[in-house]
């Protein structure tokens, strides 16, 4: 089970020609991605890894059923592709890219409204589904089949963890990277809304950051809407000073908001408990799911 | 990026703004020039660093007379000013804007930032002129209005009229005010800005509107399609190291302790930050070398980390994904190589921790290749409180 993509789940891989997306296309059919085609504009009849390559999304989604994509083209050309995917209505797409200008973002958002598409990202790992498919560049070895689903704002704080998670025995149901930028396409209430419908995930592993309320405001929505799954949580940048960009584009303190602390005092308010450096987040979650009465279970690996 | 105010006003002047009339100066004798075309009865000169608060630190100063100005402008010029904005270490200041001055009535605040949970750029004004947004949002957030724009068809008249109703512009002023924040849209537009702020927006005695303050900050991911912003850049006002390594392809941010460290990734740079000081530890920097990290981009690393004698010690915390530990440990093993006069040394401690993919060979090479002052952590906690505990030692 798990979340957005599973082993049957059709995708293409849009800008499949360059370099980094051609050793991904590789590692994604590695842990068993059903990758069906390939686009890149003026390299249609090429092939990647015995990945047919196709001119638009259009035509490929026409040949191949797909009805996901993930996204490697460069950041100048990144957002126009994923309005390529959204209108060819592909129900997810997942942005890797980073350094997309924002208010290119703005526009995506904007011609996203009142269509069907899950834009994941962009700046992000990817998606992954512990041993069905990987969306992305997260490192497949890493993860275990379980029940404990992770959202995470940064690539390598989400393999950190999970890595925590697989050594301490509990495994999981999907990892999703929303992504370091400020607009992105899911947002952590989206992904919290994702996980409580699926029977499969017992709890939720939340990684946060510096910048914007999206914390505060998924603490809030946690304690109206799924008061039955455990949440742990971890939050970086507690040393970052106001106004300085912490690496990922949205990750700044700035006009008084944004602060770890204020993440961290919002999430214990509603019960949610915060591990105090990123070296406690297995145990921090380990010992959510005691609390809860399902750790047993959660003991998967 | 950030820009100086009087370049800020350039732009803004070419999309329509109403800006005072002003010329940067860099020496008093420009000042006193600049002062005599304007040939206005007030002339105020005004320190150009990036960073606010400058009025309360002495950085901006009313000019009566050409006596004034040259005096004024001795002052200010090489002086260190310390701001709520600048840190304790203040900034020093190279350039002054002379502008004319202007008969205010009432001062007004007038933003567009973007929104980052409804993904547009919002309008944000407030009567509260002069004044600190984020302190007016804390004690009195019903005194500041927002228009959400969508970004189909921009900022509409009947949102600029609206917004400036609400903050109670005089009605002779209505026409001018609406008109401003149009032109102030298609700059925050027209230039990819992540910030387009006017703190004062002033009405005149003769009910002119008047942008007194301009800042604009920009998104950096598009400077790619602006080379005129870029051509705008101060290096003065950069931190030395943070330039260095941007240079590099590296992401560094100076903190100012002793307590060093590299990692690969952001989310865990940041979080590597957060462990030395939990741990006791003054952190030096934020540094993301990033997953493709060659020799010399690790050596440029450790150089910029150990230049003025900043690290005291080093912690490298990576774990691999992507990337390998095995290359990063070669990385180690070139960079040493590179920074030290026998290529097996490095000037302070270096306590390295690996996880991750290829993790056993990345711990093989590092022993079979003895750096003098490398250590190998075994846990990410474990490695954090032992460099700590190093730094602490050498500073006893």
């Amino acid at each position: 089970m798990g979340v957005l993509v599973n082993k049957d789940t059709k995708v293409i891989v849009q800008g499949i020609t360059g370099k980094a997306a051609a050793f991904h296309t590789k590692q994604m059919l590695d842990y068993g991605t059903k990758i069906v085609a390939g686009v890149t504009p003026g390299k249609a009849g090429q092939q990647v890894e015995g990945v047919p390559v196709f001119n638009t999304v259009k035509e490929a989604v026409a040949v191949t059923g797909a009805t996901a994509s993930v996204i490697y083209v460069p950041a100048r050309f990144a957002a126009d592709s994923i309005m390529e995917a959204v209108d060819a209505g592909l129900d997810l797409a997942v942005c890797i890219t980073e350094h997309i200008p924002v208010q290119d973002m703005v526009k995506v958002r904007r011609y996203m409204e009142g269509k069907k598409t899950r834009l994941i990202g962009p700046n992000c790992p990817g998606i992954l589904t512990a041993d069905e498919a990987k969306l992305g560049i997260i490192p497949g070895y890493i993860y275990k089949k379980g029940h404990v689903g992770v959202i995470s704002r940064s690539g390598t704080l989400t393999y950190e963890a999970s890595f925590q998670l697989t050594a301490a025995g509990i495994g999981q149901t999907t990892a999703i990277g929303i992504g370091g930028d400020p607009v992105k396409g899911t947002d952590f209430i989206d992904a919290l809304k994702l996980f409580k419908d699926d029977p499969d995930t017992k709890a939720v592993l939340m990684i946060g950051e510096i910048g914007g309320t999206a914390e505060e405001d998924a603490a809030k929505w946690i304690q109206e809407n799924m008061p039955d799954k455990p949440v742990a949580a971890f939050i970086s940048g507690r040393q970052a000073p106001p106004g300085k960009r912490m690496g990922h584009a949205g990750a700044i303190i700035s006009g008084g908001k944004g602060t770890a602390a204020d993440k961290i005092k919002a999430l214990n308010a509603v019960g949610i408990e915060v591990a105090d450096t990123v070296a406690h987040i297995g145990e921090t979650v380990v010992a959510t799911l005691k609390k809860a009465g399902i750790y047993e279970e959660c003991h998967t690996c | 990026m950030n820009i100086h105010e009087y370049q800020s006003k350039a732009i803004l002047k070419s999309y329509g703004v109403n800006v005072p009339n002003g010329m940067p100066a860099f020496s008093v004798e420009e000042a006193v020039e600049n002062a005599k075309q304007l040939s206005t009865p007030v002339v105020v000169v005004k320190a150009q660093i990036h960073a606010g608060g400058r009025g309360k630190a002495g950085g901006v100063k009313i000019a009566k007379n050409l006596e004034e100005v040259k005096q004024y402008a001795g002052e200010i010029l090489g002086k260190t000013l310390v701001t709520k904005q600048t840190g304790p270490e203040g900034k020093k200041v190279n350039r002054l804007l002379i502008e004319e001055g202007s008969n205010i009535k009432k001062e007004y605040y007038l933003s567009f930032v973007i929104d980052r949970q409804t993904a547009r750029v919002v309008m944000m004004g407030s009567e509260e002129g002069g004044m600190e947004i984020e302190k007016v949002a804390a004690e009195m957030p019903d005194k500041i209005f927002k228009e959400y724009i969508d970004p189909a068809v921009g900022l509409m008249p009947f949102q600029a009229s609206r917004m400036a109703y609400a903050m109670h512009f005089p009605q002779p002023a209505i026409r001018k005010v609406t008109k401003l924040m149009g032109c102030l849209y298609q700059a925050f537009v027209g230039k990819d800005c992540s910030l387009a702020e006017i703190n004062p927006l002033v009405v005149t005695a003769d009910d002119d509107v008047v942008a007194l303050d301009a800042k604009l900050n920009f998104d950096d991911s598009a400077l790619f399609r602006h080379p005129d912003v870029e051509a705008l850049r101060d290096e003065s006002e950069e931190d030395a190291k943070e330039r260095r390594a941007a240079e590099a392809g590296l992401n560094y941010v100076n903190l100012g302790g002793d307590v060093a460290c590299m990692v690969n990734g952001a989310g865990l740079a940041m979080a590597t930050v957060d462990i030395i000081k939990y741990y006791g530890g003054e952190p030096a920097n934020f540094l993301d070398v990033g997953g493709d990290s060659t020799p010399e981009k690790i050596a440029e690393a450790f150089n910029i980390m150990l230049e003025g004698g900043q690290a005291k010690g080093i912690f490298v915390n990576i774990f691999g994904g992507i990337n390998k530990c095995d290359l990063v440990a070669e990385g180690i093993v070139e960079a040493a190589k590179i920074i030290s006069p026998d290529g097996k040394s490095l000037p302070v401690p270096v306590v390295v921790r690996l996880e991750g993919t290829n993790v056993e060979r990345g711990r093989e090479i590092l022993k079979n290749t003895p750096i003098k002052n490398v250590i190998m952590a075994p846990t990410m906690e474990g490695g954090a409180e032992e460099i700590v505990r190093l730094v602490k030692e050498a500073e006893a």
